[in-house]
C-alpha cells in the first residue's frame, strides 16, 4: 500500500483530499503545517506529499527545502498544490525540486492521474 | 655651518616628504590620509615663508601691521560653513578643478573668462613663488655663512631644489587625469609640513622670549625704550585705520581665492562636514603661529639695533647670534617647508588651470577629437607636467633676474592685489544672478590695469631707486594721476590705495556692465543654479542648465577619447542604472548630454568640455523660466513616481491575496463537488458533510468578496458615512444581542455593566459593525465556558472610547500592530487557521478612521487582549 501525506491547513480541502486517496487505497497521513509535515514524513516515510505553500510557521517552500536536504527523505516525490499561480512562484518551487506544481483550483481526476504517473 | 651638511639635511628631508607623500597615495583609504585634521593642516599652505620671515620683517619696522593678513581670515572662515560650503557643492557637482574652472562656469563655460582668470593668476602668481625660492636661498646663504650669491645656475643649490619641487608636484599631481580628483600625497606631505613648520616656529619663538630674554614684559621693557617704537605699535588714528580695514579684507579675499587655497580647501576637500574642524582649528593655527611674531621682531630690534641685520631675516639670524645653530637648522627647515609646500601646491593649481583653462581650449581641442584615448589622457597630463616644470623655472628666473631687494611682504601684498580683482567676478556669480560674463571680463581687465598702473610699475621703479617724475607728479605731470595718490588720495599706503582704487573701478564696472548688458541663456541658467545651489544640488544630473539632444553613440565616442573604453562604459552603466534608463536608447537625453560634460569637465576643464559636447549634440535655447519648470516638473514626476509605484505595488499585493484567498473556497468547493459528482454511491453521511461544507465555502466566498468590496468604497471615500446623533450605549447593546446567540454557544459571558450613556453623530450601521467584528473575535479567541468578554466606555471631553476585551490568550506583541493590516496572518500563530476573510480589523480601522477615530490593540493583565477605538465628540 502507496503512502500519502497531505499538507493543507484548509480543513476541506484535506477533508476531499483524503476521502480521494483512501477510496485509492492510499495509506494517508494528515498534516496541518509545514512542521508537523516534517514530523509525520520522518515518522512515515511516505510516497508522496501533496504539499501547499502558504501555510502557518513553516511554509511549503521550507518544508521542501528540508527534504531535500535530508538523505532518508530526499526521494520523496512532491507535488506542490497551490494557489499560487505566478510564473515566479512555480519556476521557485520547481528549482526546490518538486516533482510537480499544480495549482488551485485543481482537478481531481488530473491530480489523482498525476499522483499515478510519479509513483510509476 | 658646512653646506654639505646643511644640503644633506635638505636631501633626507626632501626624501622623507617625498616617501610621505608616496605612502599616502598608495593607502590613499587610510584613515591617516582622510581626516578633518589633514584638511585643516593642508589648508595652512596659506602660512608661506612670507610668514615665517615676512612676518617678523614687516613687525620689526612697522610694529602690528602683520596681523592684518592673519585677521582676514580669522574674521572670514568661520562664515564658511555656509559660504565655502556652498562653494565646494558647486565644485563638486561640476567637478570643478580650479578657481579659472569655476569662474568660467558661472558665466556659461565661457572660455575667454577662464583664460582671462588664468592669465591674471600666472601673473600674480609667479613672483610669488619667485619670492619662495629667494628664501630658500637666502636663508641657505645665512645658514652657511655664504655672502656670496653665485652666479653660476650650476652652483645654485635654489636651483636643484627647484627641480626637484617640480618633479615632486609634476609627479604626485598628474596621478589622474581627472584634474578634480583629490591629490593625497601631496596633500597629507603639505599637511605634515604645517605642523613642521608650526612647531620649529614656535621653538624659536619660545627661544627667542624665555632663553635670550626673561619673558614677554623683559623684551617689551627693553624694546620699547628704543626709537620709533611707539610710533610702530600704534594704528594712526583715522587713516591707519582705514588701512588696517583694507589689508584685511584684502587678506580675507586671498584666503579664498589664492590658487593654492581653493585648491586646498575646494578641489582637495573629501567630505564637506570637514569645514566644521576647520572653522576653529585653522584660526587656532594662524593664532598659534602669530603669538612669537612680535617678541621675535622686538628680540631682534635689541640685539641687532646697531647692526645691519635685514629684519626679514631675524628669525633665523637670532639663533645664529647666539651661537644655537642646531635651532638655526631647525628654523631654517620650517622656513623650507612652508616654502616648498606653497612651491608645490601654487603650481598644481597653476598647471591645472593653464592646461584646462588656457591651453587645451585655445591649442588642442581638435586635435583631442580625433585622437585615441590613451594619447589624449598622456598629452593631457604632459601638458601639465611641462606647465608646472615651465612654472617653476620661470619663478627661478624671475628671481634670479630680479634681485627682489623688497621685503618679503610688499611682493606678497602685490599678489594679493592682483587675484583680489577676481573677487567681484567670483563671490558676485555666486550671490547675484545678473552677474554677467561681459561684466566680469572688462571688471577684472579694469581692475588688472588699475593695479598695474598704481602699484606693480611704482613699485618696480621704486626699488630701483631712481628718483622718477611718474611717481612724484604723475603721468604726463598730471597731479590727479599720481600712482600712489590717484584721484588726489592721500589717505592709504600704497597697497590699500591700489587695492581700494582697483576694486572700486572692478566692481563699477562689473555691476554696470551686467546691468546693462544681458548675459545669453546658457550664462543666466549657470547663475541660477550658481546662486540658488541649494535648490539644485540636489537634483544633479536633473538640473540642467541647457537642452540639448545627441546621439547615445557620438557621446560615447566623445568619452572614450579621454576616459578610455572602460571609464566610459563604467560611467555610463552607472547612469543607466540611477535613472532606470534601458542600455540601448539611441537617443540621448538632456540628462546624459550634462552628465557627459561634466564628466569631461574634470579632464579638460568646462570650457573645453561644452565646446567638445555641444559639436556633437543639438542644442535648443531654454530660457530660465523654462528650467525652472522643467526642475520643478521632474521633481514632482519624480516624487509622483515614486507614490504610483508603492501604490502599485500595494495594489499588486492585495489583487495577489485577494486571488488566492479566493481560490482556497473555491478549491474545497470544486473538489468536493467533483467526488460528489463522480462517486454516486457514496455513503449518506459523508454527502451531507461534503454538501454542507460546498455551502460554507461558498457563504465564505460572497463574504469575502463583500468585505473586499467594503474596504474598497471605504478606501476610495466612495461610500458616504451616513452620520446621525445616535446613542453609543444602543448601539453597543444592539451589537452584543446579535453575537449573544455565538456566545451562548461556546459557553462565553458578555459583560456590559461599564458602558456610559453618550450622545454623539456617526453613522450607526458601520459602527455596528466593527463592535459586532470585535465581539466576534474576542468570542472566538476565548476559551469555551470560561472565557469572559466586557465591553465599557469612557468619555473624554473630546473623544469617547470604546474597549472589547478578552481573558484569552492576547495578542503576540509583533503582531499588535498589524493584525489591522488586510490579510495579515501572524508568523506566529500556532492554531489553525481560524474562520475569517482575514479583513475584519482592517474594515474596521477603515470605519474608525473614516470617523476622523483610532483604534489600536493592547494586552491586559492578567491575561486577555483588549481593542479600543474613539469616536470624536464634535460641538454641532
Amino acid at each position: 500500500m502507496k503512502k500519502i501525506l497531505i499538507v493543507d491547513d484548509e480543513p476541506n480541502i484535506v477533508m476531499s483530499l483524503e476521502y480521494l486517496f483512501s477510496k485509492e487505497n492510499f495509506e494517508v497521513f494528515i498534516a496541518r503545517d509545514g512542521a508537523e509535515a516534517l514530523e509525520i514524513a520522518e515518522i512515515k516515510i511516505p510516497d508522496i506529499i501533496l504539499l501547499d505553500i502558504m501555510m502557518p510557521n513553516v511554509d511549503g517552500y521550507q518544508v521542501l527545502r528540508f527534504l531535500k536536504e535530508s538523505p532518508k527523505l530526499n526521494d520523496i516525490k512532491v507535488i506542490f498544490l497551490s494557489a499560487k499561480n505566478k510564473a515566479s512562484d512555480i519556476e521557485l518551487g520547481m528549482q526546490l525540486g518538486a516533482d510537480k506544481y499544480i495549482t488551485k483550483p485543481f482537478s481531481t481526476k488530473k491530480l489523482v492521474s498525476e499522483v499515478y504517473k510519479l509513483l510509476k | 655651518m658646512s653646506s654639505f651638511l646643511v644640503i644633506f639635511v635638505i636631501i633626507v628631508y626632501l626624501g622623507f616628504i617625498f616617501y610621505v607623500a608616496y605612502w599616502a597615495e598608495k593607502n590613499s583609504k587610510s584613515k591617516w590620509v582622510n581626516n578633518p585634521y589633514v584638511y585643516t593642516l593642508s589648508l595652512a599652505v596659506y602660512c608661506t615663508a612670507w610668514t615665517y620671515y615676512g612676518s617678523v620683517g614687516l613687525a620689526a619696522t612697522s610694529g602690528l601691521k602683520f596681523l592684518t593678513i592673519y585677521l582676514g581670515p580669522i574674521i572670514i572662515i568661520p562664515t564658511w560653513i555656509i559660504l565655502m560650503r556652498k562653494i565646494i557643492r558647486i565644485s563638486k557637482g561640476n567637478k570643478i578643478s580650479s578657481l579659472a574652472d569655476f569662474i568660467s562656469l558661472r558665466y556659461g563655460n565661457n572660455r575667454f573668462l577662464g583664460a582671462l582668470v588664468t592669465v591674471v593668476c600666472v601673473l600674480a602668481i609667479v613672483p610669488y613663488i619667485s619670492l619662495q625660492l629667494k628664501a630658500i636661498s637666502e636663508t641657505f646663504n645665512v645658514i652657511t655663512n655664504h655672502n656670496i650669491i653665485s652666479n653660476s645656475i650650476l652652483n645654485d643649490t635654489t636651483f636643484y631644489i627647484a627641480i626637484l619641487l617640480a618633479i615632486f608636484a609634476a609627479f604626485f599631481g598628474t596621478q589622474h587625469t581627472d584634474a578634480s580628483e583629490r591629490h593625497k600625497g601631496i596633500i597629507t606631505a603639505v599637511a605634515l609640513e604645517s605642523i613642521i613648520k608650526l612647531v620649529f616656529f614656535l621653538a624659536i619663538g619660545i627661544y627667542v622670549t624665555f632663553y635670550l630674554f626673561n619673558g614677554p614684559t623683559d623684551i617689551y621693557n627693553q624694546a620699547s625704550i628704543l626709537p620709533n617704537f611707539e610710533a610702530q605699535q600704534t594704528i594712526n588714528g583715522l587713516e591707519g585705520g582705514f588701512n588696517w580695514f583694507f589689508l584685511s579684507l584684502l587678506s580675507m579675499i586671498a584666503i579664498m581665492l589664492l590658487p593654492r587655497q581653493f585648491q586646498v580647501t575646494v578641489v582637495e576637500n573629501e567630505r564637506e562636514k570637514y569645514l566644521k574642524k576647520v572653522t576653529w582649528l585653522f584660526p587656532l593655527y594662524l593664532l598659534l603661529f602669530n603669538v612669537f611674531v612680535i617678541f621675535i621682531a622686538w628680540g631682534g630690534n635689541v640685539i641687532f639695533q646697531n647692526q645691519e641685520v635685514d629684519a626679514d631675516l631675524f628669525t633665523l639670524m637670532l639663533p645664529l647670534a647666539s651661537g644655537n645653530e642646531f635651532l638655526a637648522l631647525l628654523v631654517f627647515l620650517g622656513g623650507f617647508s612652508a616654502a616648498i609646500s606653497m612651491v608645490v601646491i601654487s603650481t598644481l593649481a597653476l598647471s591645472t588651470m593653464l592646461s584646462n583653462n588656457l591651453i587645451i581650449p585655445y591649442g588642442f581641442l581638435k586635435k583631442y577629437s580625433k585622437s585615441e584615448s590613451e594619447e589624449n589622457t598622456e598629452s593631457i597630463k604632459n601638458i601639465r607636467r611641462i606647465a608646472i616644470f615651465s612654472l617653476i623655472v620661470l619663478a627661478y628666473f624671475f628671481y634670479r633676474s630680479f634681485t627682489l631687494e623688497r621685503s618679503l611682504v610688499s611682493i606678497g601684498l602685490i599678489s594679493f592685489v592682483l587675484i583680489a580683482q577676481l573677487a567681484p567676478t567670483f563671490f558676485g556669480g555666486l550671490f547675484w544672478r545678473r552677474g554677467s560674463s561681459k561684466g566680469a571680463k572688462y571688471g577684472i581687465i579694469v581692475g588688472f590695469i588699475i593695479t598695474i598702473y598704481t602699484l606693480v610699475i611704482p613699485f618696480t621703479i621704486d626699488y630701483q631707486l631712481i628718483s622718477s617724475t611718474f611717481i612724484n607728479e604723475g603721468l604726463f605731470g598730471v597731479t590727479f594721476l599720481k600712482p600712489y595718490e590717484l584721484f588726489g588720495l592721500q589717505l592709504f599706503e600704497p597697497v590699500p590705495h591700489a587695492f581700494f582704487w582697483s576694486m572700486f573701478f572692478n566692481i563699477m564696472v562689473y555691476a554696470v556692465a551686467s546691468v546693462s548688458v544681458v548675459g545669453n541663456y546658457r550664462e543666466r541658467n549657470f547663475a541660477e543654479m550658481y546662486v540658488d545651489s541649494t535648490k539644485y544640488a540636489l537634483l544633479h544630473e536633473d538640473a540642467y542648465v541647457w537642452k540639448g539632444e545627441a546621439y547615445v553613440k557620438d557621446l560615447r565616442k566623445v568619452l572614450t577619447r579621454f576616459l578610455g573604453e572602460q571609464r566610459t562604459e563604467r560611467a555610463l552603466n552607472l547612469f543607466y542604472m540611477k535613472y532606470n534608463i534601458d542600455k540601448n536608447t539611441q537617443l540621448a537625453d538632456a540628462r546624459l548630454v550634462n552628465f557627459s560634460e561634466k564628466l569631461l569637465t574634470g579632464s579638460i576643464g568646462s570650457a573645453s568640455s561644452r565646446i567638445l559636447i555641444s559639436s556633437v549634440v543639438k542644442e535648443e535655447e531654454i530660457s530660465l523660466p523654462e528650467v525652472l519648470n522643467i526642475l520643478d516638473e521632474t521633481q514632482k514626476a519624480k516624487e509622483s513616481n515614486k507614490e504610483l509605484k508603492e501604490r502599485d505595488k500595494q495594489k499588486d499585493e492585495f489583487l495577489d491575496t485577494v486571488s488566492h484567498e479566493l481560490k482556497t473556497p473555491i478549491t474545497s468547493i470544486r473538489a468536493l463537488s467533483e467526488i460528489l459528482l463522480e462517486n454516486e454511491n457514496i455513503d449518506k453521511e459523508t454527502k451531507n458533510k461534503f454538501l454542507s461544507s460546498i455551502l460554507n465555502e461558498s457563504d465564505r466566498v460572497s463574504r469575502l468578496i463583500n468585505n473586499i468590496l467594503d474596504l474598497e468604497k471605504l478606501a476610495t471615500g466612495k461610500e458616504k458615512l451616513d452620520l446621525k446623533l445616535n446613542s453609543i450605549e444602543n448601539t453597543i447593546l444592539k451589537s452584543v444581542e446579535s453575537v449573544s446567540q455565538l456566545a451562548l454557544n461556546k459557553g462565553i459571558k458578555i459583560n456590559c455593566e461599564g458602558i456610559l450613556a453618550a450622545q454623539l453623530f456617526y453613522d450607526e450601521d458601520r459602527i455596528q459593525q466593527v463592535i459586532i467584528n470585535l465581539l466576534s473575535n474576542a468570542i472566538k479567541f476565548s476559551t469555551e465556558n470560561s472565557g469572559l468578554v466586557s465591553v465599557f466606555t469612557y468619555v473624554n471631553s473630546n473623544k469617547i472610547e470604546v474597549s472589547v476585551e478578552d481573558n484569552g490568550r492576547g495578542i503576540e506583541k509583533d503582531d499588535l500592530v498589524s493584525i489591522f493590516n488586510k490579510f495579515y496572518q501572524s508568523k506566529n500563530q500556532t492554531i489553525l487557521k481560524p474562520v475569517g476573510s482575514g479583513l475584519g480589523l482592517a474594515i474596521s480601522k477603515q470605519i474608525i478612521e473614516s470617523h476622523n477615530g483610532k483604534i489600536w490593540a493592547e494586552n491586559v493583565k492578567p491575561m486577555g487582549a483588549k481593542i479600543t477605538f474613539t469616536l470624536p465628540i464634535n460641538a454641532n
